[in-house]
């Protein structure tokens, strides 16, 4: 990220866009990294082709990959708004995902 | 990526150095609680037996309740432990008996080891918060250490590098490195399954969508839970439990761990038969189901479906139950190498930010600082006064197992607060020979204390390392920190950021 070069030399003193930016990017990490584990864990467990309790242990067990990954890219994106847009569109994807899985999907029927 | 990883580190490696240290304790969790009750003999009694004292217990003190759970005597806990829930919001209530008698014991009240394992995922908080905390903590360690070795690029020769007299700052940084690499696959795995373990608590979306919630018929549908049964309202007379559990000890290999009774007393009353895991890495328990009233059998688990299968073979892994003497240890010593990043760690963040000659240190490196002793050295000042409240306090002291954590806290915490207040150079060295004169006492006070002696070899020569390795990581780090200071500040200003 630009910021690196600032975030090397704190001794010269971080301007306020640097630390806006750097706490921009832990709240997206942390709210935006749990929203997309959470939405690919409730859509993967309605989702996958398996019996429900194995479709929800392989998607809660993917989750903390998933979780860490997203927020091994918001620290790594360019720029903060490229971050947030490369959560945003698989969020909207999960989601979409998710909204259509539970209309079709029958969940309280014993399996 | 090098600052996710210094600061991703920096901001939970308390937490986590704690979660280490307890958790590293805990492959020897039956050892401690071993030595935590030096009254007790190993006692042979027949598991059948066991769980009708138990049981005979619970329908004096329990007869309305839900559910009885009686645990039978174990090789670490000669004991039969009662346990019953009043209802399913009731917290859980428990009485530890006499294996012989059924009596309630006489023996000393202590959590034991189970006190430590508590606390290396609860931290003795509230439950769901220390859950929490930990888990987070966990997840942002898992962050800082995939971004720790994309920072290091070198990985291979550093490996076999180890500068020790070269810089302070640059000794720091090899034995973080050298401690971190070289167990490696351990610190992903532990950190990882340590998560898993947590999983339904930090990722309850699967059971939400797919069960609307429903929890229990997650683990039943898993071939993990059997399924329960409503009481009818009809009181009916069971069974006695020995030759249910005779019968279900016949189709297992091994032994019995605990019997659960739902709805005792009633008419859709059933019997659960909870064996030990057997060999392998997965963790799960055997269980048979039986009708109370008629005895036939309901239900058997014991295999599960692939997922399940890796879920759980997820947690075994984490436990390491399935470990014997030689790989336990090494279990052991790769959560010693754990606990020794992260103490490096932060203590490389402070050497490579000591102010020049001259200069006060500015308020967040001696907060830093001060955290560091408060909790490098403090917890393990915490937990040798734990050990020594178990032989020190009065055997009859009233609410004696709250009193062991008690001291525990107040220990640490003095220790931590010695430490904010006086961050110095001086207080690791006086500090560390303080903890480690602490651990030397153990065996001693042990030893006068009780009419074991020396029985406990192991547990007595582990507390002498423990106190001679702490003694000697202190010095180390009042020293080093004194030459980094003495330094030209500019010798290695590049690894600042290391």
């Amino acid at each position: 990220m630009p910021d690196e070069a600032a975030l090397r030399n704190p001794g010269r003193g971080l301007g306020w866009r640097v630390r806006a930016m750097v706490a921009g990017r832990v709240v997206l990490a942390t709210f935006g990294g749990y929203a997309i584990a959470a939405l690919s864990t409730a859509f993967l467990s309605l989702a996958l082709p398996m019996v429900r309790s194995e479709a929800v242990a392989t998607a809660t067990l993917l989750s903390f990959a998933v979780m860490v990954g997203a927020v091994v890219w918001v620290f790594s994106a360019r720029t903060l708004g490229r971050a947030a847009l490369g959560l945003a569109i698989p969020g909207i994807l999960l989601g979409g995902g998710l909204w259509l899985a539970m209309t079709f999907v029958e969940t309280v029927s014993p399996a | 990526m090098a600052w996710l990883h210094t600061w991703a580190g920096l901001v939970t490696g308390w937490v986590m150095f704690c979660v280490f240290v307890t958790g590293t304790a805990t492959y020897y969790r039956t050892d401690i609680s071993q030595w935590m009750r030096p009254e007790l003999r190993a006692a042979a009694v027949e598991p059948g037996l066991a769980a009708e004292r138990g049981a005979a217990y619970l329908k004096v003190h329990a007869p309305k309740a839900v559910s009885w759970f009686v645990s039978v005597p174990q090789e670490d806990r000669p004991l039969i432990g009662v346990y019953w829930l009043d209802s399913f919001e009731a917290p859980i209530q428990q009485a530890m008996l006499d294996a012989e008698t059924g009596a309630p014991t006489t023996v000393r009240a202590t959590h034991g080891g189970d006190f430590l394992y508590r606390f290396h995922y609860e931290l003795q908080i509230m439950p769901v918060l220390g859950r929490w905390i930990v888990g987070a903590s966990a997840l942002i360690l898992l962050v800082a250490l995939v971004s720790g070795i994309v920072t290091h690029r070198r990985i291979f020769s550093d490996f076999f590098t180890f500068r020790r007299d070269r810089s302070a700052q640059r000794g720091w940084l090899d034995a973080h490195n050298v401690t971190g690499v070289l167990a490696l696959p351990f610190h992903l795995m532990i950190t990882y399954t340590g998560i898993v373990t947590l999983a339904f608590t930090l990722m309850p979306w699967g059971v939400a969508s797919a069960y609307r919630g429903d929890e229990l018929r997650f683990f039943v549908e898993a071939g993990q839970s059997p399924a329960w049964q409503a009481a009818t309202g009809r009181p009916a007379e069971a069974l006695p439990l020995a030759p249910l559990m005779g019968r279900a000890q016949a189709e297992v290999s091994e032994p019995l761990e605990m019997v659960i009774v739902n709805n005792p007393g009633d008419a859709a009353s059933t019997v659960v038969a909870v064996f030990e895991e057997p060999k392998g890495l997965a963790h799960r328990h055997p269980q048979i189901v039986f009708d109370a009233v008629s005895g036939a059998v309901i239900n058997r688990l014991g295999t599960l479906k692939p997922a399940a299968h890796v879920f759980t073979s997820f947690l075994g892994l984490h436990e390491a139950h399935f470990a014997g003497p030689a790989l336990r240890v090494l279990f052991f010593l790769c959560g010693v190498m754990g606990s020794a990043t992260i103490a490096t760690g932060h203590v490389l963040w402070s050497v490579a930010r000591a102010p020049k000659p001259g200069t006060a240190a500015g308020f967040g490196l001696r907060l830093v600082r001060g955290l560091n002793l408060g909790t490098i050295l403090g917890l393990p000042i915490g937990i040798a006064a734990f050990f020594l409240a178990n032989r020190l306090l009065p055997v009859a002291l009233d609410q004696r197992a709250t009193w062991e954590g008690g001291v525990f806290f107040a220990a640490w915490g003095g220790a931590a607060i010695l430490g904010l207040l006086r961050p110095h150079d001086r207080t690791w060295r006086e500090m560390g020979t303080a903890a480690a004169l602490l651990f030397l006492a153990i065996p001693l006070v042990s030893a006068v204390t009780t009419d074991r002696g020396f029985d406990f070899v192991g547990f007595d020569a582990a507390m002498i390392a423990i106190g001679f390795a702490l003694a000697w990581g202190a010095r180390k780090v009042s020293r080093y920190r004194g030459s980094a200071r003495a330094r030209p500040a500019a010798a290695s200003k590049s690894l600042a950021r290391a």
